[in-house]
């Protein structure tokens, strides 16, 4: 019998406040553990919490980035459980009405563009960090987190494939970090994610039960960990062993995923309606000004590169992943209008110099204009392009500019015919048995006398004109 | 009796509480008490009605994104029955 799989994504993104959810300690990410903290976020007798506006905001923004529904009236509800890193026992979250509902989000799979539904967005709180001693039976805690503002994204159960789940994710990520919401860092855990997968028979309509997958901390582990959790169960079902609904750990090192087996198993939430909390009103005015104020999502800019430059989409994929990275595209071709050659050049040379980090193109040495004028330089044949690529490493350790780099270090492109045809001629007379070979018919050593005149050149020759000048000087040399 | 001891040995471990035997009986009739109290509001019908927070119809006030300072880091221990450096020490938990 053939299986397939059921996966439901639930992805926490930290919102980009400066200021806590329900207090105004500070989020800064690294501080010194218990520096940023209060009587509200220590959850102390008597303290009352109140909404971070800009939360809601942020919440909002990636709602109707997300085609969601936006709840006018909706309502905090706290969730209970008892963990040190949750100092009131309860975390501030929304259960019954979250703040918007019934959005999608488009992924790219082999069989085109698919619409992932996404049932929910709630606002809550973060909890605190563990550290657990390796040696002594103690853990240690930090609540500088605890209170940090967090949206939950919910999708619907549709989710096919581990690969269609690392897009999905993806899809989401850049969303949040256009939109500046979130930075989307998943090391650091300000973008997370914890899976539901179950399998079932192709063609039976009901779900099988599922299994929650935690501690994936990379699209790379997410993908493994659903690859191996699906593995699993299709093996049971096959044996005919049941599954069991549980909770299960990722562990990288093995790529297997493990039954939790704790105590707090069954969880027993019983959330109710915050009572520190009034019920949240989100003005409607706010959500059509926040609606018009939307910047181009990746999708859509991605479709306009494709349509409008004609590059291909893999090409706009790459570009899109960032929006500086976009924005250093379209600079670029404004001064450079020839798109493809651009892309080329922002896929392999620059990207090789940001080591594939594009946060690391603010502090690139190469700005825009300056790769246009390298392009130029190549266009009007005053340097090769592979001299160019030498050009360009130089430009980015050094900031400097690209024409002055070429004339410091006497670059520019050998296209002065006279010279090069005394070069080639050196070059055939310092090779006479090549030539007789080549003329005996050797074709592939076309290449070899290509290589030598460049190399004699410094690679300064223009290789067109090269190419052209051996033709003709082989030629000549048939007669005899 | 609308509760069990089952029921009540479980709501005392959600909220942490060890009790001694005359003690869920004690509690054991006091939630009763109050579930019967509770049927008979659910003999209002609300099919058709909106829950309500209060009386007033008030919406959460909200505050601008502003870092304030937060406690002092020995202000922020200082009700810690333990400590090591500037974290709190629990017992070792591991979900």
């Amino acid at each position: 019998m053939e299986y397939e799989a059921v996966i439901g994504l639930e992805v926490h993104a930290q919102l980009l406040t400066d200021s806590k959810a329900f207090c105004s300690c500070t989020t800064r990410f690294g501080a010194e553990p218990n520096s940023n903290t209060c009587p509200i976020c220590q959850g102390m007798p008597g303290t009352l919490p109140v909404l971070n506006r800009k939360a809601l905001e942020y919440t909002v923004r990636m709602a109707l980035a997300c085609n969601c529904t936006i709840n006018e009236i909706s309502r905090f509800a706290r969730k209970n459980y008892y963990y040190p890193d949750l100092p009131k026992n309860y975390q501030i979250s929304q259960y019954e009405l979250p703040v918007a509902e019934h959005g999608w989000v488009e992924i790219e799979t082999a069989e085109g563009v698919r619409r992932i539904g996404l049932t929910r967005i709630h606002m809550e709180e973060d909890a605190g960090k563990l550290i657990h001693d390796e040696d002594r039976p103690v853990s240690y805690v930090d609540l500088n987190r605890t209170g940090v503002p967090l949206i939950e994204i919910v999708s619907e159960p549709e989710i096919r494939t581990p690969e269609e789940a690392a897009e999905y994710l993806r899809a989401l990520r850049a969303i949040l970090v256009y939109l500046d919401v979130c930075d989307g860092n998943m090391q650091e855990g300000s973008f997370r994610c914890d899976a539901n997968v179950s399998v079932r028979p192709v063609g039976q309509k009901s779900l099988g039960v599922k299994t929650e997958v935690k501690n994936m901390n990379s699209f790379r582990n997410v993908q493994r960990a659903l690859q191996y959790e699906i593995d699993r169960q299709t093996e049971a079902l096959r044996n005919g062993e049941p599954i069991v609904q549980e909770t299960r750990l990722f562990d990288p090192t093995t790529g297997t995923t493990a039954s939790m087996r704790s105590k707090e198993q069954a969880h027993d939430y019983r959330y109710f309606p915050d009572p520190d909390l009034l019920p949240l009103r989100v003005d409607p005015e706010l959500v059509e000004r926040i609606g018009r104020d939307l910047p181009e999502l990746p999708s859509e800019k991605k479709r306009r590169f494709v349509e409008q430059f004609g590059i291909p989409p893999y090409d706009a994929a790459v570009l899109t992943a960032s929006r500086e990275l976009a924005a250093y595209f379209e600079r670029t071709l404004e001064l450079f209008p020839k798109p493809k050659a651009v892309s080329n050049w922002i896929m392999t040379e620059l990207m090789r110099q940001l080591k594939g980090e594009e946060a690391g193109l603010a502090s690139c040495a190469v700005k825009p204009e300056q790769l246009a004028d390298l392009l130029k330089l190549i266009d009007a044949g005053t340097i090769s392009g592979k001299i160019a690529k030498a050009v360009f490493e130089e430009m980015c350790s050094t900031g400097g500019d690209p024409a002055e780099i070429i004339n410091r270090k006497g670059l520019v492109q050998i296209s002065d015919s006279e010279a090069l045809t005394e070069l080639v001629r050196k070059v055939l007379d310092d090779n006479r048995g090549e030539v007789e070979k080549y003329l005996a018919g050797k074709d592939k050593l076309f290449g070899f006398f290509v290589g030598q005149v460049m190399k004699a050149s410094k690679g300064k020759a223009n290789p067109q004109l090269v190419n052209d000048l051996l033709v003709q000087e082989l030629r000549a040399r048939s007669r005899f | 009796m609308k509760i069990t001891d089952k029921e009540v040995d479980y709501v005392a471990l959600l909220g942490r509480l060890h009790l001694e035997p005359e003690e869920k009986t004690k509690y054991r009739a006091q939630l009763d008490d109050i579930l019967k109290y509770m049927d008979k509001l659910g003999e209002v019908p609300t099919d058709h009605v909106e829950p309500m927070a209060g009386t007033v119809e008030l919406y959460t006030p909200m505050r601008e994104d502003v870092v304030r300072p937060s406690l002092s880091i020995e202000e922020a221990l200082s009700n810690a029955p333990a400590r090591t450096g500037t974290s709190f020490r629990v017992p070792k938990v591991i979900e």
